[in-house]
């Protein structure tokens, strides 16, 4: 079954992972910026990794038939840094204009402090700014409640955002009422140990309804499984559910929240021309 | 889209027929490790946050109510949404520890 993977870190994959996507009916990615697994130095290295995400990520996909879409941030777990999240936000204005961003992501919290709040603000300004789609990370475990509570709050609160065009993503069983009932898109992303895997994931959607969901593989540098939706898919099969329901969850979807932005576009299959 | 109905498409016998053994292990694991804890070397972590979270968490699987995914996560979650004064720790830890 074709889908599209919303939140696939393919810097830190090999081209064989592209290839593994490809083969098991991947038609697009979409990549938001995030943590290295180490703190950057400097603002150089967010403009070493901005330049890859809008070039070499994109080039590297299109071999496989793969269409790369990105989002622009400075991540949560960087953002305790004032002044280097000043020195970043300056940047990104520059990215917006390249054809494959989609938006600004995925920003949020991590440990829910005073300075990631206020880095996460500055990132929503930005975006209201340059009407950008948004992508918003969650914190995980036993931060994310509190950390969601605060993002849902904060996002509500500003009048400036229209919630059908805000993605906030890792939702959870404890979480994925308060995203959805503000109307925002709630993302479930399929992690092979430790989190959501994809029978929980197949819970939330059988109790919550299809709408407004998606799923990822939030694959990374981490343990993660870039063909997680694949196996969604099948276990999603193995629990009696029909395929127009799959699709629904694995393509219809993200195709209608990534749509709000006039950049995105999946490759026409139909016509014969040369991929890349 | 048909409107949304939140039962499984399975019925129970279906469920236990396909899914019993994976769920089967997962119980031993867990009765395993608490196993382990009581042969560990030295018991110095009887009051460890995580493993009274844990044990919390053992209870409401038997309490009979429903809900027990969502009760569940709530007995790991920090529901203090102050925020933070400044970063202590890069990474969370799977339990919400009171004292931390
Ligand atoms: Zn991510």
């Amino acid at each position: 079954m074709e889908y599209l993977d919303l939140h696939a870190h393919m810097v830190s994959r090999t081209t064989d992972d592209y290839r593994a996507m490809a083969l098991t009916g991947c038609v697009a990615v979409t990549e938001p910026a995030f943590w290295a697994g180490y703190d950057r130095p400097g603002v150089e290295a967010f403009v070493d990794y901005f330049n890859r995400l809008v070039d070499f990520e994109p080039q590297r996909a299109a071999q496989y038939g793969i269409a790369h879409f990105t989002w622009m941030c400075l991540n949560p777990k960087e953002a305790e840094d004032r002044e280097l999240t000043r020195r970043v936000l300056d940047v990104i204005p520059s990215y917006l204009e390249r054809p494959n961003v989609l938006g600004i992501g995925e920003i949020g919290l991590n440990r829910v402090t005073r300075n990631e709040l206020a880095g996460f603000k500055d990132h929503v300004d930005l975006a209201m700014e340059h009407d950008q789609l948004i992508h918003v990370h969650t914190p995980h475990l036993e931060d994310k409640w509190k950390g969601t509570k605060v993002i849902v709050d904060t996002l509500a609160a500003d009048q400036r955002i229209t919630p059908r065009r805000v993605m906030v993503d890792h939702a959870e069983e404890h979480t994925v009422e308060m995203i959805l009932a503000d109307g925002f898109w709630a993302g479930l992303t399929l992690y092979p140990v430790t989190k959501v895997g994809p029978s929980r994931a197949i819970d939330i959607i059988e109790i919550h309804g299809p709408e407004r969901i998606c799923v990822a593989s939030a694959c990374d540098w981490g343990e993660s499984r870039p063909t997680a939706i694949p196996e969604f898919v099948l276990e999603m099969r193995r629990r009696g559910h029909p395929d127009s329901l799959i699709r629904k969850v694995v393509y219809d979807n993200p195709i209608e929240l990534l749509s709000q932005s006039p950049k995105f576009g999946l490759p026409d299959r139909e016509a014969s021309v040369a991929w890349g | 889209m048909e409107p949304h109905a939140s039962a499984s498409p399975l019925s129970q016998s279906e469920f236990v027929d396909r899914y019993f053994m994976e769920h089967r292990v997962q119980v031993l694991e867990l009765a395993a490790f608490l196993d382990r804890l009581d042969r560990a070397r030295e018991l110095d972590a009887e009051d460890d946050f995580r493993l009274r979270s844990l044990r919390e968490a053992l209870a409401i699987l038997v309490d009979g109510g429903g809900t027990r995914v969502q009760r569940v996560q709530m007995t790991f979650s920090d529901r203090d949404t102050t925020p933070l004064p400044s970063l202590d720790r890069q990474s969370a830890r799977g339990a919400y520890d009171p004292e931390r």
